[in-house]
């Protein structure tokens, strides 16, 4: 079981991974679009952490996403916010007066998340972007069933990160760059699966679920 | 890059502070906003459509320097090249509007759409308020005519929103406002060139790579690479494969009145803003299209980016009574 606190340490670790990898997404961001995916993120996730200080007492898993979702949008605005705003009220939504996940719940949970980012920003897979890391993600735990396994889940994530390297972008800003989209993976594509392995290091080692 | 900054973390807020504190009898927050701003001449009850810009920081004067009379009324302001969030959009929206309609003008990008998209449905939903948006797509560069919904929007939206604010100043209403406003989107075309890079705050690095003596044609106005990289050329030569791309996209004939902006990207000099304009009037009188107006200058930056934007808008009898109305804008301003 995951507990509220452990989903706002795990949320913590989110923010620190955002910061620690700043320049990284900047430099991915500066081939394909205007070279601001990791500030972006920073200020985003710097604002979510903001808000789960205010949130010491809460532990209704939806409120404490909701509140990430809001929070996260505020600050960023840009893409990302619309997009992980919806992931995060999503992936909350089924947990209502929940104040713990069980495994089977964490899968439901990061299904849910990409389904919501995959309906907001209409992408699919191969146009390059995050849903590329989310959405194999999301299949492999919708296949799998039988609850949240996170080194498949990763593995999966990681590989459609990867592949985006190889692909053109079609939607988004980096789209207009036809063919010389090809050779530098999506930032977006990367933060997503940065921010997916932050969460599965954050609970795996303490709570085997 | 040098900067005159403090801590690059508030760049935004720390302008708009100064730009709130340098006309005060012109702009105003919207009260409990950070990033909502109105014009002080909108808040007055004379019942007009209103008219909400917004997107990134970063152009200036775009987008918050167009808030004023004949022009927009509230404008949201977002990070550096991002789209602001729903909420600023729906503040400003609350604070213009006279219960005869909002429209709003933002260029064509994924975040300003979905951002945009979302604050006119809180403004429907929770406050009752009907909302029309223009999206703006003069960038002829940015995809070809027959993927024109792709295309994104630059300089162009200066003309747009010229169009929507004289509009909605002598009191047509929203329907009416919303054709004009559309028929100036489809009439306004642009393409710019860049020559040296701009360099976000947060990391000080350039935003693209460009060699000594290289221009990049077609490039965006956040820096996106453009259609092709080549060795500078001179201005002439430049200016020629500017408006051919233009006049090329179609909708121009001997005959024929534009508006014409030669728009600075933020570190170009008027000096070379005039030689390209001298050379885009040259141009435009051997195909005998007549210039009705022109602007020159910096309108929508992109920092300090090098380099500059031609944009033409066609114009007839109703578009230029509006393009010729009078506007006072902080950073802006015509008269009769």
């Amino acid at each position: 079981m995951i507990q509220a606190t452990d989903l706002k340490k795990a949320l913590y670790s989110m923010r620190d991974k955002m910061a620690e990898e700043r320049d990284y997404l900047c430099e991915l961001d500066r081939h394909l679009g205007d070279g601001d995916h990791g500030v972006t993120m920073d200020i985003g996730w710097k604002a979510v952490a903001q808000a789960l200080d205010d949130l010491d007492a809460e532990t209704d898993i939806s409120v404490i996403c909701k509140q990430v979702a809001m929070a996260f949008l505020n600050a960023v605005g840009s893409s990302v916010g619309p997009l992980y705003a919806t992931g995060f009220l999503q992936a909350g939504k089924p947990f209502k007066g929940k104040t713990a996940l069980t495994s089977e719940d964490v899968a439901t949970f990061w299904i849910a998340f990409a389904e919501g980012i995959e309906a907001r920003g209409g992408a699919k897979i191969g146009d390059k972007t995050m849903v590329d890391t989310l959405a194999p993600m999301a299949a492999y735990l919708r296949e799998r069933e039988g609850g949240f396994d996170s080194e498949g889940a990763l593995a999966a994530a990681k590989k459609g990160m990867e592949s985006t390297k190889t692909l053109q972008a079609n939607v988004g800003r980096s789209s207009r760059l036809g063919e010389r989209s090809i050779g530098t993976i999506d930032p977006g594509a990367a933060s997503a699966f940065l921010l997916f392995k932050a969460f599965c290091d954050s609970v795996q080692p303490r709570e085997k679920v | 890059m040098k900067k005159l900054v403090n801590n690059p973390d508030v760049v935004v807020d720390e302008m708009i502070d100064g730009y709130l504190k340098a006309f005060p009898k012109l702009v105003a927050k919207v009260e409990g906003s950070g990033r909502a701003l109105v014009a002080k001449q909108s808040l007055h009850g004379n019942g007009k459509v209103g008219i909400v810009i917004g997107g990134g920081s970063g152009h200036e004067p775009a987008f918050m320097g167009y808030i004023g009379r004949g022009m927009a009324d509230g404008v949201a302001i977002g990070n550096i090249f991002a789209s602001p969030p729903p909420q600023p959009i729906v503040e400003a929206t609350e604070a213009v509007n006279q219960g005869n309609g909002v429209v709003y003008i933002y260029g064509n990008y994924a975040g300003d759409i979905m951002n945009f998209g979302m604050a006119s449905d809180l403004a429907d939903m929770e406050h009752d308020i009907k909302v029309e948006s223009i999206i703006v797509r003069d960038d002829v560069a940015s995809a070809p005519k027959r993927e024109k919904e792709k295309r994104r929007g630059i300089a162009g939206e200066f003309f747009v929103t010229k169009v929507a604010g004289a509009a909605s100043a002598r009191g047509d209403d929203l329907s009416e406002v919303v054709r004009l406003t559309n028929k100036a989107n489809e009439s306004v075309r642009s393409m710019g060139v860049g020559l040296t890079p701009c360099a976000l705050p947060q990391t000080g690095k350039p935003s693209f790579v460009l060699g000594k003596n290289e221009m990049e044609i077609g490039l965006g106005h956040h820096g996106e690479p453009g259609v092709e990289k080549g060795p500078l050329q001179q201005a002439d030569d430049v200016c020629d494969r500017l408006i051919d791309d233009i006049l090329n996209d179609g909708g121009l004939k001997a005959g024929d009145d534009v508006a014409v902006l030669v728009n600075g990207l933020g570190s170009t000099t008027q000096m070379e803003l005039f030689i390209m304009f001298r050379r885009v009037e040259q141009r435009l009188s051997e195909k005998q299209i007549n210039i009705h107006r022109s602007y020159v200058g910096n309108y929508s930056t992109s920092m300090e980016m090098g380099g500059c934007s031609v944009t033409l808008m066609k114009v007839d009898e109703e578009l230029k009574a509006l393009i010729d109305a009078p506007a006072e804008c902080p950073l802006y301003a015509q008269y009769e």
